[in-house]
């Protein structure tokens, strides 16, 4: 629905004539952008200069930010918690992110394939975590792998395993972090490759079959290739996501134990609304922003946006 | 192995991953059925022993989940008007003009998802709050309308109807916005509807400018309700299991009625919000 059609431009026989442009052709679209012009530079390019300044100012949120120019940015490089949150949070962006691919195109692999039986019923129920909120998925994980209650535990224990520290030990927490969030994740992952398979020509992949390439080859050499913007796109927004994770570990752990696995985000959140150092939250939020920039940058080196003309 | 060309190792697979996926939710959805003391007796058993909604009773009465509803659905339902309404305009200027600002503007768009605003939430919290905002459900509203994915989508869209359909409106003397309200935005309801879906759904879990706007617990959403509860020092399970199958059931009629068009939809401008 939503993908490009070239066959709707493509007859092109005759030059077209030169439109004289009248000036409500000019006016109109201006008018259409207006709103969202407005509500892009007042909720994103406002807050985005706004925080570059808070980053340089002592600011509690009430009375005037009081300029101290980047003794928060000289605070922040010896702040062991900042340290420990973005080293957590690229942790969990690196291991989660690829769980998360390989779940979600597998799962669509077995979805497109026509080897298969109960797809629709498979679609609907692989799906549904989609209409879950992340508070209710943190609930949901939460109650399974309760230490001393979940009934993960209980069932290593009847089987004599020993009880693993789901809660108490950090390591262990982030497991059931990135479980949750691949179990979250997979459905628009999901429908994403679903529909990017169903684009890849079968003749492909017939033909490939009759010179003799197998499952593997065919996957590897041909069916992979061409899922290539999907997957860029499918890492590119897992980074983003994964980044950026917070709702759904609040609800899980609270980036417990203690503050283990305290994600950054989260530590903006509780540095600039609990804790209300505006102007220390804003330094966070602006070494993250340039990480993202970074990250976005490098991302885009490896797959250029054709349709971006 | 295969059987009329049926693979039963791969429909086992995903017979096997479908279960692993429906699990946490059927266990969920069974505990909530169970009485407080059975929640903890070993050793758990899948089903209740005894069946009974006393979570639901004591969330119901407990929490004002009427309040919540109406918030939450106030909220997502406002914001995805405004959602539909804006992406569409923005994303037919897109494209069916030409010109530099235009192009640069949907520069700064696609940026936008590049950079997602709660990364900067202090400052955003500070705009929102010198907007006057602050701790009122329009707070939540009015930052949510833009989103890339929507704009995208519609730009995409709009890009294949044929210009000769504007060109010959044109001719006829219809104006540009009698064209884009009368002609375009019709044609674009395919995209309208999967766009309001997901808007509705991005709404009614949104969390994180809830819990920064809203202060007032009258105000409150249904996210921040349940929040509310999980963050207690003593998780009250039997309510909090109750009380989160009630919030999901908004979405479930929402899937159950729009369930083709979800499913069919071919999201592959795929940017996410």
């Amino acid at each position: 629905m939503v993908q490009d059609s070239p066959a709707v431009a493509a007859p092109a026989a005759a030059p077209r004539p030169r439109r004289i442009r009248r000036p409500g052709q000019t006016v109109a679209p201006l008018l259409f952008i207006s709103v969202a012009f407005v509500l892009f530079a007042v909720f994103f390019v406002g807050p985005g200069s706004l925080g570059m300044y808070y980053s340089l100012t002592e600011y509690t949120g009430v009375g005037d930010p009081e300029f101290i120019g980047l003794a928060n940015y000289e605070k922040l490089f010896g702040d062991e918690q900042f340290y420990r949150s973005i080293v957590r949070t690229v942790l969990y962006t690196v291991l989660a992110v690829p769980v998360h691919y390989v779940a979600a195109l597998g799962i669509a692999l077995l979805l497109t394939s026509a080897a298969t039986r109960f797809r629709s019923a498979g679609r609907v129920i692989f799906f549904v975590p989609w209409l879950i909120s992340p508070i209710v998925t943190g609930v949901i994980w939460r109650w399974m792998f309760g230490e001393n209650f979940g009934l993960i535990n209980f069932v290593l224990t009847s089987i004599n395993l020993p009880r693993q520290q789901w809660e108490t030990n950090g390591d262990l927490a982030l497991g059931v972090v990135i479980l949750a969030g691949t179990w979250a994740g997979t459905a628009f992952t999901m429908l994403l490759f679903i529909a990017a398979l169903r684009n890849i020509p079968k003749s492909y992949l017939e033909a490939a079959q009759l010179d003799g390439a197998s499952a593997s080859q065919r996957f590897f050499r041909i069916t992979l290739p061409l899922l290539r913007p999907t997957s860029f796109m499918v890492v590119l927004l897992g980074t983003l996501g994964a980044m950026k994770e917070f709702a759904m570990v609040q609800a899980l752990n609270g980036g417990g134990p203690g503050t283990e696995n305290m994600f950054i985000v989260q530590y903006i959140y509780q540095t600039g609304f609990q804790r209300a150092q505006i102007g220390y939250a804003s330094a966070v939020s602006m070494v993250l922003m340039v990480i993202l920039i970074v990250i976005a940058l490098i991302q885009m080196r490896f797959d250029r946006r054709e349709d971006l003309s | 192995m295969r059987i009329r060309g049926v693979n039963i190792w791969l429909t086992a697979l995903l017979v096997v991953l479908a279960a692993l996926f429906a699990f946490p939710m059927l266990w969920f959805l069974l505990s909530s059925f169970k009485p407080g003391s059975e929640l903890f007796s070993l050793p758990l058993s899948l089903f209740p022993k005894s069946w009974t909604s006393s979570g639901y009773e004591t969330a119901w009465t407990r929490f004002d989940f009427w309040r919540y509803f109406a918030n939450t659905g106030t909220v997502a339902v406002i914001t995805t008007v405004f959602t539909v309404l804006v992406s569409a305009m923005t994303g037919y200027a897109f494209a069916k003009y030409k010109a530099w600002w235009l192009q640069a503007f949907f520069v700064c768009i696609l940026i936008t998802t590049m950079l997602p605003t709660e990364v900067i939430m202090p400052s955003t919290f500070a705009i929102i709050r010198d907007l006057g905002l602050y701790n009122s459900l329009a707070g939540i509203i009015v930052p949510s309308i833009i989103t890339a994915t929507g704009i995208f989508m519609f730009r995409q869209y709009f890009r294949t109807v044929p210009d000769e359909l504007l060109e010959a409106a044109r001719i006829d003397g219809v104006g540009e916005f009698r064209a884009f309200f009368q002609i375009m935005l019709p044609i674009a309801k395919p995209i309208a509807v999967v766009l309001a879906i997901f808007s509705f759904q991005w709404r009614w879990n949104d969390y994180i400018w809830p819990l920064i706007v809203l202060n007032d617990p009258n105000k409150y959403t249904l996210q921040i309700a349940l929040r509310s509860i999980v963050g207690a020092d003593n998780i009250d399970w039997s309510v909090l299991l109750s009380a989160s199958v009630i919030s999901l059931i908004p979405m479930v009629i929402l899937f159950i009625i729009f369930q083709r068009q979800i499913m069919s939809a071919d999201i592959n401008s795929g940017l996410k919000d």
